[in-house]
C-alpha cells in the first residue's frame, strides 16, 4: 500500500521533470533508499511496474542504491551501524540512539531519451 | 479534477465532493510551466533525437508532499494554530479521544477536526455531535492522508485564529510515519488492547511521533498487558518520545493530555496576536 503511493510520487517526479530536462521516456531510475526508509524493496519493484503502465516511464528499470543504517550513540558517543530503529548500539548495548542517517528515499539519477 | 495540480484524481473526496476546482487559496507551488509542456509536444515528435543520457536530479520522493506540508505549516503558524495529528491503528481510540477532549477542554480555543477515513463520513458525525465543526477526507484506496489532502480540508474547514485543528488520519501504523501534513507533533495511539510490541513492529510511527497515548487503560485489570514493557520498547525506537497513560472512555489520565495540548498550543502562540487566548483559563504565565 505504501510502496504504492511512493512509485505514485517516483512517476510523479519523472513526469514533472521531463519538462525541464527535455525527455520523452526513462530508460532507468537510480534511487537511493535506506533500510529505515520503511520501504519494502521487493513491492516497490512490483508497485512500480503498476504505477508507471502508460506514462512516460512504462519502460523504467529501477535500480536500487541501498545505503547503511547510522545512529549516534548518546552513552559511548560512537557513530554506529544499525539496521532497524529499535537495535542496540553494537558498540555499548545502549538503545540511546540517535539515527542519523539511513531513512533517505530519494532519486538520484536517470537514464532517459 | 484540477488540471493544474492534477488533484481530484483518484478517489479522494471532501465532504463527499471532488476537491474544490482549485480556488487553491493555499497555493500549491504550481511549477507546472505549460510553455514546458508544448516543448515536449515538439520534441516527441521529432524523430532522431531520442539519444539516451543521464540526467541528476537529486529528488526527494516525498519532495512534493513535503512542499504541500510545509504550506499548510505556514498556515497554522500564521493563523497561531495548533495542528496535531493523530495516528494509529484502526480503533485504539482515536475518535473517542477527540469527542472528549472537545467536550472537556472548553469552548477557548476552538477545536476543528479533519477526519481522515476511506469510506465513512462516521466519524466526522460523531465529531459534529460535540458542536465542533470537522471535515471528512475520504481517500478511497489512500491508506494514508497526505499534505495536499489536508490543504483542501482547510479551504473547507477555514479554522479559527488561534484555535486548534486535529487530524485524525486514516487507522494505519505504516505509510503516515512517512507523509508530514504540516502539524506540530504526531500523536501515536496505541491502545492496550493491542500487543505491547507495537512499538517495534512500527518502529518508523513510534519515531515519528512526539507522544505516545497509551489508551483504554481502564481495561488493564482484564487483561495481560505489560505496560513497562510496551514504554520500554516505545523509547528503545525513539528516546525522546513523551508517553501519558490515559481512558477515553472513563476519562483517566486525560487531564495531562490536555495539559500536554495547552502546552504545544502556547509554543505555536508565543509570540503570535492572538496569544492571550489562555489568560482568562489558564491564569498567568
Ligand atoms: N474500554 C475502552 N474502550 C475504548 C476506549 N477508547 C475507545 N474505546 C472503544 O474502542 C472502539 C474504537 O474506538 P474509536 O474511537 O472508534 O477508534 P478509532 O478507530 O481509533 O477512531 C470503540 O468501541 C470505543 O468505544 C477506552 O479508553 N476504553
Ligand atoms: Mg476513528
Ligand atoms: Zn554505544
Ligand atoms: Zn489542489
Ligand atoms: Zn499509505
Amino acid at each position: 500500500m505504501h510502496e504504492m503511493s511512493i512509485c505514485e510520487g517516483i512517476v510523479q517526479v519523472l513526469e514533472e521533470q521531463a519538462c525541464a530536462q527535455n525527455y520523452k521516456s526513462v530508460g532507468k531510475v537510480w534511487l537511493e533508499i535506506g533500510p529505515l526508509a520503511g520501504v519494502e524493496l521487493e513491492s516497490l519493484r512490483f508497485c512500480f511496474e503498476a504505477v508507471a503502465k502508460g506514462t512516460l516511464a512504462e519502460d523504467a528499470k529501477l535500480e536500487i542504491v541501498e545505503t547503511k543504517g547510522l545512529a549516534w550513540c548518546m552513552k559511548c558517543s560512537n557513530t554506529v551501524e544499525v539496521a532497524r530503529r529499535f537495535d542496540a548500539c553494537p558498540t555499548c548495548g545502549s538503545f540511546q540512539l540517535q539515527v542519523t542517517g539511513g531513512d533517505e528515499m530519494r532519486i538520484k539519477e536517470l537514464e532517459v531519451n | 479534477m484540477c488540471s493544474v495540480c492534477g488533484c481530484g484524481h483518484g478517489e479522494v473526496k471532501i465532504d463527499g465532493k471532488e476537491p474544490r476546482n482549485h480556488s487553491h487559496d493555499h497555493s500549491h507551488d504550481h511549477s507546472h510551466d505549460h510553455e514546458g509542456e508544448s516543448e515536449i509536444g515538439v520534441y516527441s515528435h521529432a524523430p532522431g533525437l531520442a539519444q539516451k543520457r543521464m540526467v541528476q536530479i537529486e529528488q526527494d520522493i516525498l519532495a512534493k508532499n513535503n512542499s504541500y506540508a510545509a504550506q499548510n505549516s505556514n498556515l497554522f503558524s500564521k493563523q497561531g494554530i495548533l495542528a496535531l495529528n493523530l495516528v494509529s491503528s484502526p480503533g485504539s481510540g482515536k475518535t473517542s479521544l477527540l469527542a472528549r477532549t472537545i467536550r472537556e477542554l472548553g469552548k477557548k480555543p476552538v477545536i476543528s477536526v479533519i477526519e481522515g477515513d476511506q469510506q465513512t463520513a462516521n466519524d466526522a458525525q460523531r465529531i459534529r455531535e460535540t458542536g465542533a465543526k470537522a471535515v471528512q477526507v475520504n481517500t478511497g484506496k489512500g491508506c494514508h492522508l497526505d499534505a495536499h489532502m489536508i490543504g483542501h480540508a482547510l479551504e473547507e474547514l477555514a479554522p479559527h485564529d488561534g484555535g486548534i485543528v486535529f487530524i485524525e488520519n486514516v487507522g494505519n501504523l505504516v505509510c503516515p510515519a512517512g507523509f508530514d501534513l504540516g502539524e506540530a507533533h504526531k500523536v501515536v495511539i496505541l491502545s492496550v488492547t493491542e500487543g505491547e510490541d507495537k512499538p517495534i513492529k512500527y518502529p518508523d510511527m513510534f519515531h515519528a511521533s512526539d507522544l505516545m497515548l497509551l489508551n483504554k487503560i481502564d481495561l488493564l485489570p482484564h487483561l495481560e498487558f505489560e505496560v513497562e514493557r510496551c514504554i520500554d520498547y516505545a523509547l528503545r525506537v525513539n528516546p525522546a518520545i513523551k508517553i501519558l497513560k490515559v481512558s477515553a472512555t472513563s476519562g483517566e489520565g486525560m487531564e495531562q493530555w490536555y495539559e500536554w495540548v495547552r502546552t504545544a498550543h502556547k509554543m505555536v502562540l508565543s509570540g503570535h496576536p492572538t496569544a492571550d487566548i489562555y489568560s482568562k483559563t489558564g491564569g498567568k504565565e
